[in-house]
């Protein structure tokens, strides 16, 4: 298993303060009125995005889905044009046209977040493709990345996708950041199979479970995946079991959910778990902690302020991008 | 110089495929069955995995999503991928990656991820497969913004027009109406461009507006009224999007009769399109409403007499024009 050095470790714990500053100053601003938006928030999810976002080079292709602002933020897009695009307004990922379903930074590598459960898996394999064709097996290989919910595995694209990807053996890691939930069903109503995970044999292809409230894990295990792909040794399908902690939407009242269930996800939260882990190993200090809690606060919070002041698109822009002859 | 040669209309498109393969390492093929021996269930890509190799003329499993979710995302990484639907009935299947993804992902992002893909597709209708291979659904592409959709009727549009879209940076869907297939014609080697309308035959009386294979029923038509009878234009699209609205209104707005003729169901086809178009542009200079022949609105049937009944014949087109006639001018 890769370890990771204390700066590795301290920059992991940043990523997912980041995320979860991010999300809490969304939220924040849905509550007060201030901006409007169908927000589905990662929150509990962090340690996910976290652990591939450090496992992955800035090369390597990241395919997500509209649950996706900790996989963005952790993937590197930079978070005065994702704010920008999750507000509607020129200076977006965007331009303010695509909206928070989708997101895409190539810069970054992150290529495509879909509004549409499962849809990106295909689309990822032609991003394996292409970076297989580049015909490299060193550390220098690309590989693709597409993250999605346990409600994507019942969809005939994973389905078609888990195939292709094995049977052209792609640089492909398949991880689906499992948080119980797919829309407001249940994991254990939507699926019989215990694990996603399981799901890989069908398809001949490593398949491994791991905590997905646990960055290191994840890191551990997208690290490997990632190696076998560079190496030319073909896919992997990782599940990361975590929890997602508001809902489907913003608003979500959650009534289908045991209140039990969710007290005992919220014991399991991530950041504050991951947090305890580096304090008790002393990688961080309680001081370097809060320093870096302050940072991001005030980091989102800047952001929030300075792209609401943000113009939203000039007129022309609804018909520009449609097509190549229509500029851009 | 301008080569001439009489190829068929698939040696054409295989011709195109070829160049394109030979020419940019980025052009890959993938799809159902496409490599040798047989090189597609119609033989149009015969030759290209054993010239270029099975890593860029790639066989895929039946997964209609993934082939074309796999060109999107091969696009998307810089290659120029043309994916093979083997039937255009199947579209349904990969709808969503054509119609949510390929032809938005441009928009979306303002730009920063166009989707340089062809997919090709074949259409049976004429040959008695039924109603789950024979339909033509290029209404169901031209309502999606973002798409590009071409329908070639002669070898040397076949060639051109896949060379135009295969250059082109955004999704193109190129229809290949099966019974057109082995019609030979003399190529050259002209680029075109999409979104230009060709006059195949020139007429002052009647402009016959179409596509694909029902070029050729129009121009038989249109002959067998030359002695005496409505002098017919036949102006053949070629791409229906973007489309050469130039052409349509420079065409009718002379001959002030129209007739749009497609092997397409007429409710909700292209046609309609194409009659509101002119009729906002024209409705003081007709002489005639603009008629719509296509399929009758039924599943296309089986049986071979059934079958002639359900699609649009030079005897229904005939009938149109001998009513457009009636209208004096």
């Amino acid at each position: 298993m890769a370890s990771l050095d204390d700066e590795s470790m301290r920059s992991i714990y940043r990523t997912m303060v980041l995320i979860a500053a991010c999300d809490d100053g969304l939220r924040s601003a849905i509550s007060a009125g201030t901006v409007t938006l169908a927000y589905y928030s990662p929150r509990g999810q962090e340690a996910v995005a976290a652990g591939f976002g450090a496992a992955l080079g800035p090369d390597d292709y990241l395919v997500t889905t509209y649950r996706g602002l900790h996989d963005h933020i952790a993937k590197g897009v930079p978070l005065r044009p994702l704010l920008a695009e999750m507000l509607g307004r020129a200076a977006g990922t965007g331009k303010g046209k695509g909206g928070p379903m989708h997101v895409v930074w190539p810069d970054a590598g992150l290529m495509l977040t879909t509004g549409v459960v499962g849809s990106g898996l295909p689309i990822a394999c032609g991003l394996a493709w292409a970076a297989q064709r580049e015909d490299r097996r060193d550390a220098t290989a690309r590989v693709a990345l597409v993250s999605f919910g346990d409600g994507a595995t019942n969809i005939g694209a994973f389905h078609e996708a888990c195939n292709l990807a094995a049977v052209w053996r792609l640089p492909l890691v398949l991880l689906c950041q499992n948080n119980r939930y797919g829309e407001h069903t249940a994991f254990a109503h939507h699926q019989r199979t215990e694990r996603v995970s399981d799901r890989a044999a069908a398809y001949a292809m490593p398949g491994l479970t791991v905590d997905g409230n646990d960055p290191l894990a994840v890191h551990a295990a997208v690290t490997e995946a990632a190696d076998r792909a560079r190496a030319g040794d073909g896919p992997t399908l990782i599940e990361a079991v975590t929890y997602r902690l508001y809902g489907h939407v913003f608003g979500d009242r959650m009534a289908y959910v045991p209140p039990d269930e969710l007290d005992a996800a919220w014991r399991q939260e991530p950041v504050a778990r991951f947090r305890s882990h580096l304090l008790d190993t002393g990688v961080l200090s309680e001081d370097a902690a809060h320093l870096v809690e302050q940072e991001c606060a005030g980091l989102v919070a800047d952001t929030l302020e300075e792209v609401l002041a943000l113009p939203e698109p000039d007129p022309h822009e609804l018909l520009t991008d449609v097509v190549a002859s229509t500029g851009g | 110089m301008r080569e001439v040669r009489e190829v068929s209309v698939r040696g054409a498109i295989t011709r195109a495929l070829d160049e394109a393969l030979g020419a940019d390492e980025r052009v890959v093929l993938l799809g159902e069955d496409i490599t040798d021996p047989g090189g597609g269930v119609f033989g149009v890509t015969k030759g290209l995995s054993t010239k270029y190799g099975s890593d860029r003329v790639r066989d895929t499993p039946i997964s209609e999503q993934a082939i074309v979710g796999a060109a999107v995302g091969a696009a998307l990484g810089g290659l120029r991928p043309v994916a093979e639907l083997m039937f255009m009935d199947f579209l349904g299947l990969a709808l969503d990656q054509l119609a949510n993804h390929a032809a938005k992902l441009r928009y979306m992002s303002g730009g920063r991820t166009p989707v340089p893909m062809v997919l090709r597709t074949a259409v049976g209708g004429g040959l008695g497969v039924g109603a789950q291979h024979s339909q033509m659904l290029e209404a169901w592409l031209t309502h999606v913004p973002g798409l590009k959709v071409v329908v070639p009727s002669t070898a040397s549009d076949a060639r051109g027009l896949l060379h135009a879209c295969m250059a082109d940076d955004d999704p193109c869907v190129f229809i290949e109406q099966v019974p057109l297939l082995a019609r030979r014609g003399l190529i050259d080697d002209t680029p075109l461009s999409l979104g230009t309308a060709d006059i195949k035959r020139p007429g002052a009386d009647v402009t016959v507006i179409t596509y694909g294979r029902q070029v050729h029923e129009a121009l038989a038509a249109a002959e067998s009224l030359a002695a005496g009878g409505p002098d017919v234009e036949v102006l053949d699209l070629r791409s229906l999007s973007p489309l050469d609205t130039e052409a349509v209104l420079e065409s009718v707005g002379r001959t002030r009769r129209c007739v749009v003729f497609h092997e397409a169901v007429v409710t909700g086809g292209f046609g309609a399109e194409m009659a509101a178009l002119i009729s906002e542009a024209l409705f003081g200079r007709l002489l005639a409403p603009v008629l719509r022949v296509g399929a009758v609105p039924t599943p296309l049937p089986y049986a071979k007499s059934l079958e002639a009944l359900a699609l649009p014949g030079t005897e229904r087109l005939l009938a149109a024009i001998g009513h457009l006639a009636s209208y004096g001018g």
